[in-house]
């Protein structure tokens, strides 16, 4: 595949093929409203109860009126159809805006192309800065995540099992508070602290310990750092909630039976906390993956993280169909890691919103 | 030293990196706003000043960063708490077979990155500006407050969907019985009893419209956010002004933080007074709202 050159900017489609797309694209929202509406005259039929209310005559004309258009705004068009436009404007060629519609607006994969081969035509070499930091990205999120959760387990696990009521409040309030404070002052914190004249590197120095200050920033390491910071909370507070619904007899069983401490947390703590990790792993990879403020403020000068390239693609490159393919390049990578973990820790979507 | 001993060394070892790491950044950025370079250092500790605060008090992006950041929220507020309530109603009367989708699509912008959110919203309203010739709808505000609006009425909606979980349908059948029509029921039972829910919605959305960035960035356009103006600052270069700036926010969130919290719980308190005593009049035979809220 990799030799095969593609034809420069292929005619993709008439305008016959082109409005019907569009139209289908349209049609989307309709579709799902009938799935609705036949599944609930299916549901009515099938229980058949005389008793049983339209939605119309359960809540009166006003209200009803209300909650088909708050939802149906909401749902439609604030998220469904702006999710299926950047979808569709990611086929699109780079127009000058005038020229959308026109003639030279016609479904191209160029955006696509470029991702991957660093040229909307050529398919003769690899777009290695961008795949790399893609894997990056992928790879050190899911390293942070893994951080993440072994850096919290043991206070989740201490909060919901040993600690008493007050001491269990005070450590909430000490939680929650820096969770207040906005993720780019955060940022912004951890570089005073690991820059190279930052707090760490002048006393190391001033100490001794160090002759020269280490590059924190350029080696990356004030980033990945700094996600951990940023989102440690999300991976605490769902593992805390399904720690605590544990019943402590079932510890002390296993405990007498003469399991060690590790056995009691791999066999009896952690399968019964799944929905829990599974939620806490998710909300930090996702926010991790899609994290911007951290890496453009900590990221050394050649660090490359994926979001902060969406931007470019939008606000330096003005290239806004290349910036939609790279969206929905990371968006489809998330969506794949939650049924990943869903099928994996065997959970539902329910379990992990909430 | 006996193992018990052993273990708790390294608990208390463990707690004290956990909230040193959780606290440390942001005592030491305290400390710089404080300490005269002009670089943010906190060791060693040059003079006491407060000039950082008092350049501040000049600098209009800033100020008009913040004012913008208070339209914004006010504007998510408006939208997010009327969506997020319908979508709660909505949710409880879907039938059961469509709940599972339902779910689906309105969860999902919390699963969602949210520079995506952003992005997306952007351009679908730049397509509808295009064939509508509707100008005025591919404005800076108006694109923050739709786009931060997609997943801050799904927190709304957990809110509320909380809340609904304790809801005495009773009262409502009861209501209607006796002759009311359904926009009475709705604003004296259903409104009144969803009123705390309503508060502490309209606080999270106002304050995740205020310190979004991911989503903002992208759908602000050329306007600024006092979050934007933040992040703009930030990667220009580091001064303590910023860290000035960043004591006075922690201080007006943690007080607004603490009175929320104050509020909820008088709010809680009032309430389990209100059941002991609904419980003491009805003879002790609590129905299925008290129940579930005891």
């Amino acid at each position: 595949m990799g030799q095969r050159r593609a034809s420069p900017c292929p005619r993709a489609g008439s305008p016959v093929i082109e409005s019907l797309v569009k139209g289908l694209l349209f049609a989307v929202p309709f579709v799902i409203v009938a799935v609705f509406w036949i599944l609930a005259a299916r549901e009515r039929r099938a229980a058949a109860d005389p008793s049983a209310k339209s939605f119309l005559e359960r809540n009166g004309g006003v209200m009803a009126a209300f909650l088909i258009v708050a939802v149906g705004f909401w749902a439609i068009v604030m998220i469904v159809l702006p999710q299926l436009y950047m979808v569709d404007f990611s086929f699109h060629p780079k127009l000058p805006a005038k020229d959308y519609g026109g003639p030279e607006d016609h479904y191209t994969l160029a955006s696509y192309r470029y991702f991957i081969y660093g040229s909307t035509e050529e398919t003769d070499s690899y777009n290695i800065v961008h795949l790399r930091a893609f894997v990056l990205t992928i790879g050190a999120s899911i390293g942070v995540t893994f951080f993440s959760f072994w850096f919290c387990y043991p206070l989740a696990y201490f909060m919901a099992q040993s600690a008493g009521p007050a001491r269990l409040r005070m450590l909430m309030l000490l939680l929650i508070l820096p969770f207040w404070v906005n993720e780019i002052l955060r940022a912004f914190a951890m570089r005073i602290m690991l820059g190279t004249s930052g707090l760490i590197n002048n006393l190391l120095v001033g100490l001794g310990v160090l002759a020269e200050p280490i590059d924190f920033l350029g080696l990356d390491i004030g980033m990945y750092t700094g996600l951990a910071y940023a989102y440690l909370l999300l991976m605490m507070f769902p593992l805390y909630n399904a720690i605590e619904s544990l019943d402590r007899n079932q510890i002390e069983a296993a405990r007498d039976l003469g399991a060690p401490w590790w056995h009691i947390h791999l066999n009896v703590v952690m399968p019964f906390a799944k929905p829990g990790i599974a939620s806490g792993c998710t909300m930090v990879f996702m926010l991790s993956a899609g994290a911007l403020a951290a890496p453009q403020i900590l990221g050394g000068p050649n660090s490359l993280w994926f979001t902060p390239i969406v931007y470019d693609r939008f606000y330096q490159a003005f290239n806004w169909p290349q910036g939609s393919a790279y969206a929905l390049i990371l968006l489809l990578t998330c969506i794949v890691f939650v049924m990943a973990v869903m099928r994996v820790f065997k959970v539902n979507l329910g379990e992990i919103t909430r | 030293m006996t193992s018990q001993g052993v273990w708790r060394a390294m608990l208390g070892f463990y707690l004290l990196l956990f909230f040193g790491f959780l606290f440390g950044p942001l005592i030491v950025m305290g400390i710089t706003a404080f300490n005269t370079p002009n670089y943010p250092q906190a060791y060693p500790f040059e003079a006491f000043t407060i000039h950082w605060f008092s350049d501040l008090l000049g600098d209009s992006e800033l100020m008009e960063g913040l004012q913008n950041s208070l339209i914004i929220g006010a504007g998510v507020v408006a939208l997010t708490v009327p969506v997020g309530l319908a979508g709660a109603i909505v949710m409880t009367q879907v039938y059961w077979r469509a709940r599972g989708l339902y779910y689906l699509i309105v969860v999902s912008p919390v699963l969602t990155p949210g520079v995506i959110l952003g992005i997306s919203t952007v351009i679908f309203w730049k397509d509808v500006t295009r064939v509508t010739d509707a100008k005025f709808l591919y404005d800076g505000f108006f694109l923050a407050i739709v786009g931060q609006s997609t997943f801050i009425s799904a927190y709304c909606m957990l809110v509320f969907l909380a809340r609904l979980q304790r809801f005495d349908r009773a009262q409502e059948e009861a209501a209607l019985d006796l002759g009311a029509t359904q926009p009475q029921v709705f604003r004296h039972i259903l409104l009144p009893f969803l009123r705390p829910a309503v508060f502490s919605s309209a606080v999270l959305a106002f304050l995740s419209s205020f310190e979004n960035y991911n989503t903002t960035t992208f759908a602000i356009l050329a306007d600024k956010t006092l979050v934007t103006v933040l992040a703009g600052r930030v990667r220009q270069g580091t001064t303590p002004e910023i860290s000035a700036l960043a004591v006075l926010i922690i201080a007006v969130t943690l007080a607004g933080a603490i009175a929320y919290e104050a509020l909820r719980r008088r709010e809680a308190a009032r309430e389990a007074t209100a059941l002991a005593q609904a419980r003491v009049e009805d003879g002790g035979e609590p129905g299925p709202a008290l129940a579930a809220a005891t």
